[in-house]
């Protein structure tokens, strides 16, 4: 439904951020995007977004292209970017400013319930803990019922224990309504705890290097002999990856030396 | 699916970080200590002659000078004259610092084309501007309220037009997720952001009025503090003189209580280091 067609990105100072991406993004998938820092995985949801448009090739929306942000598609960013004067219920009202009153506060209602921060919602941002904000953030973007939740690292600033709970979390959140998820991430437990598909990206310039579906049955135990053969096999290809990486970089270096 | 324990309950997810109670209170009682021990020490110093009374009268000489004033009624219409033209000033100068304020600060085109002409002028000493406005709009009300308005005008143009463009642009996103209209972004987002700054340059703006309204009662004035000022000086009573400082003080410091308070009111989201109305 979510499809990226041979798309590259290419800033305006020149910096090939992404080359030559093809990706579909299928109904109700949960897809993890794997890869280490500055490889492009963040610009790559940014198009999906419909944030940032693709300087060559395509991105599209349920066969349509995608213009910008669409009602379809909900983001939560690695920030929870709370707006700081909006209590935490306006917060999660934020996206739903085309419903009447009544409605807006139910659904915002229901939806801090589902992630449960019912007590808190009369609170302000900054009166919550990290993880607690970046629930609030989640409900903001589930609220505005989107067919596709795009994450961006969003366990990435927390500690480790809010992190497990926050992915045991959103899995729970998904199996109500088996909405469509992108998980960008560089956690690989992470993405193998929860996704249904692996991109491995690899960096300058960004591109797809392998996908893996993980078959692994659900509720996945992070200890089992078989997740642990997947993590070696992920890594392997992230080693050969993070390799490839250093060749690249080291081959000029000593040309020049030479 | 999952069997998590409700996450609600689990220990990772943290203690909320309670807000301190109520905000301190603007303590008065503490603020005036330094003013009456000043007073006391002035008055006693004044009775022993140390202070030659006809430059620096007693505390007890000016109190005497501001109730004769006050009993004729000539008091009361001072005031009321100066407050009268701050107020009608600075509205005037809020109205346009605010308009140009937030076309600059949001519409780059308009930055472009105008924020250097204002800051230019913001450059030329604001005294320079009276003997102009009195060609143009005579010595009345017309030319004070504009050099009012004028002093107004930029601390409160600044707040908006350096302040909407340092508007966090994560949250600004976060209305484009949501396929915010621009007018809905700027009261949604924009203006709220930018309020603590927009707050502060209207406390400075008042401030400046305050100031400005001496000088437009300085260049030719028949009522007003100013021309206290004046009478007291051409006719030899610094009694005068001191008691319109003293009013000015005073009338500056109340006008300005109801914004700091209404500012902390406001702000009450914000996550600063000590808060509180100053």
């Amino acid at each position: 439904m979510l499809t990226l067609d041979r798309a590259a990105k290419r800033f305006p100072n020149g910096y090939l951020a992404l080359d030559d991406i093809s990706l579909g993004i299928g109904e109700g998938e949960i897809v993890g995007i794997v890869g280490a820092s500055g490889c492009g995985k963040s610009t790559l949801l940014r198009l999906l977004a419909g944030l940032e448009r693709p300087s060559a090739g395509a991105a599209a929306y349920g066969g349509a292209p995608l213009a910008g942000p669409r009602d379809e598609i909900g983001v939560v960013f690695q920030e929870p970017r709370l707006m700081p004067w909006l209590s935490v219920e306006a917060n999660v009202a934020f996206g739903l400013r085309h419903l009447p009153a009544a409605e807006r506060n139910a659904r915002a209602g229901e939806t801090l319930e589902r992630v449960g921060l019912s007590h808190f919602a009369k609170s302000l941002p900054r009166e919550l803990s990290g993880g607690m904000a970046q629930r609030a953030a989640i409900a903001r973007a589930l609220a505005a019922r989107p067919k596709v939740l795009l994450l961006d690292e969003p366990f990435s600033a927390l500690d480790a224990f809010t992190r497990l709970a926050l992915q045991e979390h959103l899995l729970e959140l998904w199996s109500y309504d088996r909405p469509t998820f992108v998980l960008v991430t560089h956690d690989i437990d992470e993405a193998l705890a929860l996704a249904d598909r692996i991109v491995l990206m690899r960096g300058h310039p960004g591109r797809v290097h392998r996908e893996f579906a993980v078959d692994l049955p659900r509720p996945r135990s992070r200890t089992s002999p078989r997740f642990l053969a997947w993590k070696e096999e992920v890594l392997r290809e992230l080693h050969v990856t993070a390799a490839a990486g250093r060749t690249a970089i080291a081959a000029p270096l000593l040309r020049a030396a030479l | 699916m999952p069997s998590a324990p409700s996450i609600v309950r689990l220990p990772g997810a943290g203690a909320p970080r309670m807000a301190p109670r109520a905000l301190p209170r603007l303590s008065f009682p503490a603020g005036l200590l330094l003013p009456l021990i000043a007073a006391a020490a002035w008055e006693f110093a004044a009775a022993r002659d140390w202070l030659p009374s006809n430059l620096l009268p007693a505390p007890s000489a000016i109190a005497n000078t501001l109730a004769v004033l006050a009993r004729s009624g000539e008091l009361g219409e001072h005031l009321v004259a100066t407050t009268l033209r701050v107020a009608a000033g600075f509205a005037f100068g809020v109205a346009a610092a605010t308009l140009l304020g937030a076309l600059c600060g949001a519409v780059p085109l308009a930055r472009r084309l105008l924020d250097p002409s204002i800051q230019g002028l913001k450059s030329v000493p604001s005294l320079a501007w009276v003997p102009l406005f009195i060609l143009w709009f005579g010595i009345f009300e017309t030319s004070k309220i504009i050099l009012i308005a004028v002093g107004a005008f930029f601390p409160v143009y600044l707040a908006l037009a350096a302040g909407i463009p340092g508007v966090d642009r994560k949250l600004v996103e976060v209305a484009r997720v949501y396929r915010y209209s621009t007018a809905a972004l700027v009261r949604r987002v924009l203006l709220p952001a930018v309020l603590p700054t927009y707050l502060i340059g209207l406390r400075s703006g008042l401030a400046l009025g305050w100031m400005f309204v001496v000088a437009a009662e300085l260049m030719g004035a028949s009522q007003g503090l100013g021309y206290l000022l004046v009478d007291g000086q051409q006719t030899g009573k610094p009694a005068i003189v001191i008691a319109s400082i003293v009013l000015f003080a005073v009338l500056g410091k109340a006008t300005d209580l109801p914004l700091a308070r209404a500012a902390a009111r406001a702000l009450r989201w914000q996550d600063g280091f000590k808060q509180h109305a100053s």
